[in-house]
C-alpha cells in the first residue's frame, strides 16, 4: 500500500485539531501558546506534502519562510507573555479579567 | 518501509501532540511538543524535503521548544495547584476539534487527491532552494529579513523593564 496525499492531509488535519482542542481546553497560557504553534505546524504538513505531490519546490519554500516567521513570532509572544507576567503575576487565562468589569 | 515509517511518525506527532494537551505539568508539555515536533520532521523527510525536516529540528526543537522551557522556568507558574481544564471547556473542546477532524476528513475523503507524487525525483536539494530563493523569492527573503530585525526590536521593547511606565503612576 502506498501512502497517498489523502494520508498526509489527514494527519495534517488531525495534528490541527488536537491544537485546536489543546487551545480551547487549556487555561494556562503558555500551553496555550505550545498548541498554537502545534497548529502551525501541522497546516505545514499539508503544503510540504501538496509541494511533493505537485512536485514543484514553492510550498517547500513558502514553508521555509513560515519557519521563519514562526521563530520570531514565537520570540515576541513569549516576550509578551513574560511582560504580562510582571504585570499581573499570573498566566492562567481565568485570572486575566482585567477587561471585564 | 515507507508506509510503516508513516505510520510510526504519525503515531509519534499526534500521540505526544495529545500528551501536550494532555499534560498537566508545562515543562513536560514542552518536552512532549519537542518528541511531537521530531516526528513532524520525521515526516517531511518522507516527502523528501530533507532541508525542511533538518530546519525544523534545528529552528523548533533547537530554538522554540528550549526559549519555551526557559520561559517556563523564569515564571514558574502554579501549575500544579489548580485543574488545569474544566469539565464544560472540555466537551466543547472535544466537540470542536471533533467535528473539525471530521469535516476536514470528509473533504479529503471525497476530494480527488493523487495517490502517488506527480514525479518519481523530488529536487529539493540546498541548489534548488538556493535558486528558488534568489531569484523568484528574492522580495520575500528581504521582507523576512527585515521582520526578524523588526521582532528583534520588539522583544528588546516589550522585555526592558518599563521605567517610564512606573514613573507615570
Amino acid at each position: 500500500m502506498n501512502v497517498g496525499l489523502n494520508d498526509y492531509l489527514i494527519l495534517s488535519a488531525l495534528l490541527f485539531a488536537v491544537g485546536f482542542f489543546g487551545v480551547l481546553v487549556r487555561k494556562n497560557t503558555l500551553v496555550i501558546y505550545m498548541c498554537l504553534e502545534m497548529m502551525l505546524v501541522a497546516s505545514t504538513i499539508a503544503l510540504v506534502a501538496f509541494s511533493r505531490f505537485n512536485g514543484t519546490l514553492d510550498g517547500n519554500v513558502f514553508v521555509f519562510f513560515i519557519l521563519t516567521v514562526a521563530a520570531a513570532e514565537v520570540a515576541v509572544g513569549l516576550a509578551i507573555i513574560v511582560a504580562l507576567f510582571r504585570k499581573r503575576g499570573t498566566v492562567q487565562v481565568e485570572e486575566l479579567n482585567a477587561l471585564k468589569n | 518501509m515507507e508506509t510503516s515509517l508513516f505510520y510510526f511518525f504519525s503515531a509519534l506527532t499526534v500521540g505526544f501532540g495529545l500528551a501536550v494537551v494532555l499534560n498537566k505539568n508545562t515543562v513536560n508539555a514542552a518536552l512532549c511538543l519537542l518528541v511531537s515536533l521530531i516526528g513532524v520532521a520525521g515526516i517531511f523527510a518522507l516527502l523528501d524535503a530533507l532541508l525542511l525536516s533538518v530546519l525544523l529540528i534545528l529552528v523548533y526543537a533547537g530554538a522554540v521548544v528550549a526559549l519555551f522551557l526557559f520561559i517556563v522556568m523564569l515564571l514558574n507558574p502554579k501549575s500544579g495547584l489548580k485543574k488545569p481544564y474544566n469539565k464544560i471547556s472540555l466537551v466543547a473542546g472535544t466537540i470542536g476539534a471533533a467535528l473539525l477532524a471530521v469535516g476536514v476528513r470528509s473533504f479529503v475523503k471525497h476530494g480527488q487527491f493523487p495517490t502517488a507524487p506527480a514525479a518519481e525525483v523530488f529536487h529539493a536539494g540546498l541548489k534548488d532552494y538556493g535558486a528558488k530563493l534568489f531569484t523568484t523569492y528574492l522580495l520575500p527573503v528581504q521582507v523576512v529579513g527585515f521582520l526578524l530585525l523588526i521582532s528583534m526590536l520588539g522583544v528588546i521593547v516589550l522585555s526592558r523593564k518599563a521605567e517610564s511606565q512606573e514613573e507615570t503612576k
